[in-house]
C-alpha cells in the first residue's frame, strides 16, 4: 500500500507531523517504517502468522500447491494493510472470532442454525448478514442526522455502525462459506457463486473503502452518501432474497467450479466499490450539491481527491479482475475473449475509466465535468453489474435475476 | 523543395493526428458504441433469426453492416488498428521526452524558477555552513531520494527524486495495450478470412456427410488460428473440427485423433448436473501414439498447440424402442417401432403418409414442479441458508423429442415423456406438442388407468370411431333409461348422444359450446343460467359415453365390467378431456417409448490460438504499468544553500492532497536536518 511511507495519525491525518529532533544522520527509509510499527502491528502480524501456520497444520494435508501458497500469501498482504491502515487489525480480529464462533457452533450439523441461540439471533450466515443490512441502514440514518445536524455523534454512530455492518457482513460470509461444505463436502463452495452473495460482498467492500477513505482524510461527511448507494445495494439484496429466495445456498454449475472465481470476484468487486464510491464523491462535489447542503460536505479540493483516489484504486483492480477473468475464460470456455456481453460491458467499464484517469492525469482536467463523469461511470458500471444479466443472454448467465 | 517540405509537414501533421490524445479517445469511444451494438444485437444467430427480429426491409441492411458479426467485421478490425496505430505512435513520441525525464535530475534548475513552485519554503540553517549539504543529503538518502548536486557560484543546488520508475508504468501499460491488441487480431477471425480468400477456400453447407466435404472446404493443419467444434459419439473418433464461416462450415484438420470412450455426467444430490466429463483417447496422427485423458468444465487439454474444451454434450445415436399407437379409426395393436437419435423413418410401411424425425433423448430429466407461485415464506430469510427448492426437484424420468413431416414438408414438433407424471396424486402420460420452435409445447395428459393407457386409447377409438358412434349411443340409452320407458323418449336420446358424439368428434368440447351458442337457443333468448345448464347435460352425457366406451373396451379385451362409483369419476373427468386435446394433437399416431439404449455424445471445442502468450504477456504489462503509473509517486525535491538561506521546493506528478503533506513532512525534516526553525507556514503555500 501506498500510505506505507505515510501512516495517518486517526486525529488528524492530514497534520503536518512535528519536525524530528534527532540529529544527522537519518535512518534510512526502511528502518523509520519498521520503527514506526507498534506492538499491536507486531502482534497482529505474529496472529496472522499463528493462523496460517494452524491452519496449514491442521488442513495442510488437503491442501495443494495452490491452497498453501494463497494461504501463505495472505499473511504479507493482510499484515501490509493491517499495518498500512491500522483500523483494519481490529476489523480482522472481530471477523475472526465471529467467523470461528459461528463455524463452532455448528458442530457439523447445519441444523443448528434454527436451534443454537447465538446461531438463530447472530452468527449464521443468514442472520449476520441480516444484522449487517440493518447496521448499514441505521449506519445510512446516523450519517445523515450527522450531516443535517452538523451532530458529530451522529457521525461517529454512523462509523462505528458502518464498522459492525461490515464485521457482520464479512463474518457472515465466512460462516456461509462453512455452511455450504456442512450440505454436503461436494456442494461447499466460496459464497461469491450468485448475485446474492455478490452483493453482500459489494456492500462490504464498498463500506470498506469508505471507512478507509473516511479514516484517511478525517472527515464523516461523506458518509452519508457513501451509505447511500450501500443501502441501495442492501435493500435489491433483501429484496432479491425475499422474492426469490436467493440466500438460499445452492450448488455450483461445473462452469463455476474453478480457482479463479475465488480472485476474480472479489477483485471485480473492490473495482465495483472504488467507482460507486467514486460517484458518491462525485454528486457532493457537485455545485448544486455543494450549494444544497451548505458547508456540510467535504471540500471539494478533498473530495476531487477522493474521487481520483476511488477510482485509481477500482480501475487497477478492475483492470486485474478483467485479465484473471480472460485467464478463467481461457480455461472454461476456450477463449480468453469472446465478446460476450459481459466481457464487452466490463471493456466499456474499463475504456471508461481508463478515458477518465488520462483527462485528470495527462489533461489535468478537473472539476465538474469529471464529476459527472464518474457519476455516469457508476450508471455504465451498473449496467455492466446488472444490466447484462437482466436484459443480454450470454455466457455469463449463472449472475442472472 | 517546398513541396517536399509540405508533404513531410503534412505526413508529420497526420502521425500527430493520430498519436493524439484527442485521436486515441474517439477511438476509444467507436469503439465503446461498436461493443454496445454487439453486445446488444445477438451475434452469429441464423439469418432467419434476424429476419423475425429486423423485419424484410433492415435485415440485409444491418446485414450489410456487419451488425451480426461485430467483432469481425473490417470496419471493427480497422477501429482496433487504428487504436494499435495510435497507441504506438504515441508511445514513440512520448518515449523520449519521458527517458529524459526519468533520467534528469534538474540539476540545473535556476533559483527564480524553484521560487515559483506551488510547494517551497526557506529557512535559516544554524548548522555551520560546511555540514549542512552532508545534513541535507543524508536525509534525503534516508528519506529514499537519489539526488544530484550542483555547484553554483553562489551556492549548491541538490536536485533529489524518488520514484521515477512510475514513468515506466506508462511504458508497461501502453506497450501492453498493443501488444494485446496484436494477439487479439493474431487470434481472431482475421487470419481465418484471408485463408478463406487467398486460399480459395469455400465454406460449405453443414448439413452434409463429411466424406462428401469437397477439398476446397477443408483446411490443412497449417490454419494460424481457429476455434471449432467437434462432435464425437461414444465409441467414435474423429480428427477434424468444424469452423463456423458464414452461414457454412469449413473441416479444420487436427494433428490428432480424438476418440470417446464415454461421456460421463455427475449429478449433486439436488439432481443439478455436477460435472460433465469426456474420457478421451487422443492418437498422434504423426507419431501414432496415443494416451488417455479425460477432460472436463475447467480442465481442458492442451496438445500440439490445440487446445480442447468440453463444450457441450448431445445425444450420439441412441437407440430408441417405441410402441406406436393409432390415433386413427383402427383395430391394430400397438406397433413396435425402433429408431436411432439423428434418423429420419418414413412411416408410409406402417401406413402413413409422414416421415418421423427423431431429434433429442435424455435418459435423466430433473424439473423443477414446485406449483408456480409458491412463494417463500417470509421468515425463510432469517433462518438458515440451507436450499428449500431441493425437495421440488425431481427427475421426471426419459424423454425425447421428434418431429413428424407430412408429405407436404410441414412439421410439427413433440416432446413425449417416457414414464407416466404425477400431477396432483393422478398420473398421467404425458406428451408435449408444438407446430414451430417459437412456440411453448401444449400439452396432452393422458389418464392413466390403474398402470396402463392402453384403456384411454382404447376408447379413444371407439369414442372418434364414426361407424361405432350409432352402437355406442344405444348402449349409453340401454343403460341411461329403464327398459319400461317409452320408445320415443329413447329414440330421442339415442339421436342426442349420437349428435353428441359427432359433434364432440368435430371440435371437442369447443363445437359443443359453439353448438350451444348459435343452435340451441336461436329462437329464444337465452339467459346465462340456461346455458350452463345445456352445457352441463352435454357433460353428462359424454360422460355418460365415456362411461359405456369404456365398458365396451373391457367386454372387447375379455375383462369384466365394473360397478359405477364416485371413484371412477375423474378417470372419466380425464379422459374426456384428453380426448378433447387428443383432438388438437396433430399426429394421426401416438409413440410410446418402450425401452432405449443411451448411447452420448461430446461436445469439444478445440482452439488454436497462437497469439495467446503475446495477449498474456500484455496483461501482465497492463496490470504492473497501471499500479506502477497510479502507485509510484514520482515526487521531486530541490534544496538550494546559498549564503544564509536553505530554499527547498517539490514537484510532484500527481497534484494529490498527499503531495501536499509530503512537503510538509520533507520541509520539517529538512528543517530539523539544518537546524533551523519550523519555516514560516505562509511561504509554503
Amino acid at each position: 500500500m501506498k500510505l506505507a511511507s505515510s501512516p495517518p495519525s486517526p486525529a488528524a491525518p492530514l497534520a503536518v507531523q512535528e519536525p524530528q529532533k534527532s540529529a544527522p544522520p537519518m535512518p534510512s527509509v526502511r528502518a523509520a517504517w519498521l520503527k514506526r510499527r507498534d506492538f499491536g502491528d507486531w502482534f497482529y502480524a505474529l496472529a496472522l502468522l499463528a493462523a496460517a501456520g494452524v491452519a496449514f497444520l491442521r488442513y495442510g494435508e488437503a491442501m495443494d500447491a495452490y491452497d498453501t501458497a494463497i494461504l501463505a500469501l495472505h499473511v504479507p498482504i493482510l499484515a501490509a494493510l493491517g499495518w498500512a491502515w491500522r483500523p483494519f487489525r481490529l476489523f480482522a480480529a472481530a471477523v475472526a472470532v465471529l467467523a470461528l464462533a459461528g463455524i463452532w457452533l455448528y458442530q457439523g450439523d447445519p441444523a443448528r442454525a434454527e436451534q443454537t441461540f447465538f446461531l438463530k439471533y447472530l452468527l449464521s450466515s443468514q442472520t449476520a448478514i441480516a444484522w449487517m443490512s440493518a447496521f448499514f441502514f441505521i449506519a445510512t440514518g446516523a450519517y445523515w442526522i450527522g450531516l443535517l445536524a452538523r451532530s458529530a455523534f451522529a457521525g461517529r454512530t454512523g462509523s462505528a455502525l458502518t464498522w459492525a455492518a461490515a464485521v457482520m457482513g464479512a463474518a457472515g460470509l465466512f460462516v456461509r462459506w462453512y455452511e455450504s461444505y456442512l450440505l454436503g463436502p461436494e456442494i461447499g463452495h466460496i459464497p461469491i457463486s450468485n448475485l446474492y452473495e455478490v452483493f453482500v460482498l459489494f456492500s462490504l467492500v464498498t463500506a470498506l473503502l469508505y471507512l478507509f477513505y473516511e479514516g484517511r482524510y478525517g472527515t464523516r461527511k461523506l458518509g452519508a452518501l457513501a451509505l447511500l448507494v450501500i443501502s441501495v445495494s442492501v435493500a435489491f439484496l433483501l429484496w432479491y432474497a425475499f422474492t426469490r429466495g436467493a440466500h438460499q445456498i445452492q450448488p455450483l454449475v461445473p462452469a463455476l467450479q474453478s480457482y479463479w472465481m475465488k480472485i476474480h470476484v472479489p477483485a471485480n468487486f473492490v473495482g465495483y466499490g472504488g467507482f460507486a464510491l467514486a460517484a458518491m464523491a462525485g454528486i457532493a462535489y457537485l455545485p448544486g450539491v455543494q450549494k444544497l447542503f451548505a458547508g456540510r460536505l467535504p471540500t471539494p479540493e478533498v473530495l476531487g481527491d477522493v474521487m481520483y483516489k476511488a477510482i485509481a484504486i477500482g480501475f487497477a483492480f478492475f483492470t486485474i479482475a478483467t485479465i484473471l477473468g480472460a485467464l478463467w475464460a481461457a480455461e472454461a470456455w476456450g477463449s480468453y475473449w469472446s465478446w460476450d456481453p459481459k466481457e464487452t460491458f466490463a471493456l466499456i467499464v474499463w475504456l471508461n475509466y481508463a478515458v477518465w484517469l488520462h483527462l485528470r492525469l495527462t489533461h489535468g482536467v478537473r472539476g465538474t465535468m469529471l464529476a459527472w463523469w464518474a457519476i455516469t461511470g457508476l450508471l455504465v458500471t451498473t449496467f455492466a453489474f446488472l444490466g447484462v444479466n437482466l436484459f443480454l443472454s450470454g455466457l455469463h448467465s449463472y449472475g442472472s435475476l | 523543395m517546398q513541396a517536399a517540405a509540405a508533404r513531410v509537414s503534412a505526413l508529420e501533421r497526420i502521425s500527430e493526428l493520430l498519436g493524439s490524445m484527442r485521436f486515441a479517445v474517439s477511438l476509444l469511444t467507436v469503439l465503446s458504441i461498436a461493443s454496445v451494438i454487439g453486445a446488444v444485437v445477438r451475434q452469429n444467430e441464423p439469418a432467419n433469426a434476424y429476419l423475425n427480429q429486423f423485419g424484410q426491409f433492415w435485415e440485409p441492411v444491418f446485414a450489410q453492416m456487419g451488425l451480426y458479426t461485430v467483432y469481425g467485421s473490417s470496419w471493427f478490425l480497422a477501429i482496433l488498428a487504428f487504436l494499435v496505430l495510435s497507441t504506438t505512435l504515441c508511445i514513440i513520441r512520448q518515449s523520449v521526452p519521458i527517458l529524459r525525464e526519468m533520467r534528469g535530475f534538474r540539476e540545473h534548475a535556476r533559483e527564480a524558477s524553484l521560487r515559483l513552485f506551488a510547494r517551497h519554503a526557506s529557512f535559516v540553517p544554524t548548522l555551520p555552513p560546511g555540514a549542512r549539504r552532508d545534513a541535507v543529503t543524508a536525509y534525503l538518502a534516508g528519506a529514499g531520494f537519489r539526488f544530484r548536486i550542483d555547484e553554483r557560484e553562489d551556492g549548491v543546488l541538490i536536485a533529489a527524486k524518488q520514484g521515477a520508475a512510475g514513468r515506466i508504468g506508462y511504458f508497461l501499460a501502453h506497450a501492453a495495450i498493443v501488444m494485446i491488441c496484436v494477439g487479439g487480431l493474431l487470434d481472431g477471425n482475421l487470419p481465418l478470412a484471408l485463408q478463406i480468400r487467398l486460399g480459395g477456400k469455400v465454406p460449405t453447407s453443414g448439413d452434409q456427410p463429411v466424406a462428401r466435404i469437397p477439398a476446397s472446404a477443408r483446411l490443412d493443419q497449417d490454419t494460424w488460428s481457429y476455434h471449432g467444434n467437434i462432435y464425437i459419439p461414444e465409441g467414435g473418433s474423429t480428427d477434424f473440427a468444424v469452423l463456423g464461416a458464414g452461414d457454412g462450415v469449413l473441416l479444420q484438420s487436427l494433428p490428432f485423433r480424438i476418440a470417446l470412450k464415454r461421456f460421463r455426467i455427475d449429478y449433486y444430490a439436488s439432481g443439478m448436473p455436477r460435472r460433465y466429463a469426456s474420457d478421451l483417447v487422443i492418437t498422434d496422427s504423426d507419431s501414432g501414439e496415443s494416451f488417455e485423458r479425460t477432460i472436463e468444465v475447467n480442465k481442458p487439454l492442451e496438445y500440439r498447440g490445440v487446445t480442447l474444451f468440453q463444450s457441450g454434450f448431445d445425444d450420439g445415436g441412441s437407440i430408441l424402442r417405441f410402441a406406436l399407437r393409432d390415433l386413427v379409426p383402427s383395430k391394430r395393436p400397438p406397433h413396435p417401432l425402433d429408431g436411432e437419435v439423428g434418423a429420419r423413418l418414413p412411416l408410409a410401411g406402417m401406413g402413413y403418409d409422414y416421415t418421423l424425425e427423431i431429434t433429442g433423448f435424455r435418459p435423466i430429466n430433473v424439473e423443477n414442479v414446485a406449483p408456480p407461485g409458491d412463494a417463500e415464506p417470509l421468515g425463510g430469510f432469517f433462518g438458515d441458508a440451507r436450499p428449500q427448492t431441493g425437495e421440488t426437484l425431481r427427475n421426471l424420468g426419459p424423454v425425447f423429442t421428434f418431429k413428424l413431416r407430412d408429405a407436404a414438408g410441414q412439421a410439427r414438433e413433440f416432446n413425449n415423456y417416457m414414464l407416466p407424471l404425477d400431477i396432483e396424486g393422478r398420473k398421467y402420460l404425458v406428451s408435449g406438442v408444438r407446430t414451430s420452435q417459437a412456440e411453448a409445447f401444449h400439452y396432452l395428459r393422458i389418464p392413466l388407468d390403474g398402470d396402463t393407457t392402453d384403456t384411454w386409447f382404447a376408447i379413444r377409438q371407439i369414442f372418434f370411431d364414426p361407424e361405432r358412434h350409432a352402437a355406442l349411443a344405444r348402449r349409453f340409452t340401454d343403460r341411461a333409461l329403464d327398459a319400461t320407458d317409452e320408445s320415443a323418449l329413447r329414440d330421442r336420446l339415442r339421436e342426442t348422444a349420437e349428435n353428441t358424439l359427432a359433434l364432440f368428434a368435430r371440435g371437442g368440447l369447443e363445437a359443443i359450446s359453439d353448438f350451444i351458442e348459435k343452435t340451441a337457443f336461436t329462437e329464444h333468448a337465452a339467459t346465462e343460467e340456461d346455458r350452463q345448464r345445456a352445457g352441463a347435460a352435454f357433460i353428462q352425457i359424454l360422460q355418460g359415453l365415456v362411461w359405456d366406451a369404456w365398458m365396451s373396451a373391457r367386454e372387447a379385451a375379455g375383462q369384466t365390467a365394473l360397478e359405477t362409483s364416485e371413484g371412477h369419476a375423474p378417470f372419466i373427468r380425464d379422459t374426456l378431456l384428453a380426448l378433447a386435446d387428443s383432438l388438437r394433437y396433430g399426429a394421426p399416431l401416438y409413440l410410446q417409448l418402450t425401452d432405449y439404449k443411451h448411447r452420448q455424445a461430446t461436445i469439444l471445442q478445440a482452439t488454436r490460438a497462437p497469439g495467446k502468450p503475446l495477449v498474456y504477456t500484455g496483461s501482465l504489462l497492463l496490470a504492473l504499468g497501471v499500479f506502477a503509473m497510479l502507485y509510484i509517486r514520482e515526487r521531486r525535491l530541490f534544496v538550494l544553500l546559498k549564503g544564509d538561506e536553505a530554499l527547498t521546493a517539490m514537484s510532484s506528478n500527481r497534484k494529490t492532497i498527499d503531495a501536499d503533506e509530503t512537503f510538509a513532512r520533507h520541509r520539517a525534516g529538512l528543517a530539523a536536518a539544518l537546524g533551523a526553525a519550523s519555516p514560516d507556514p505562509e511561504e509554503s503555500t
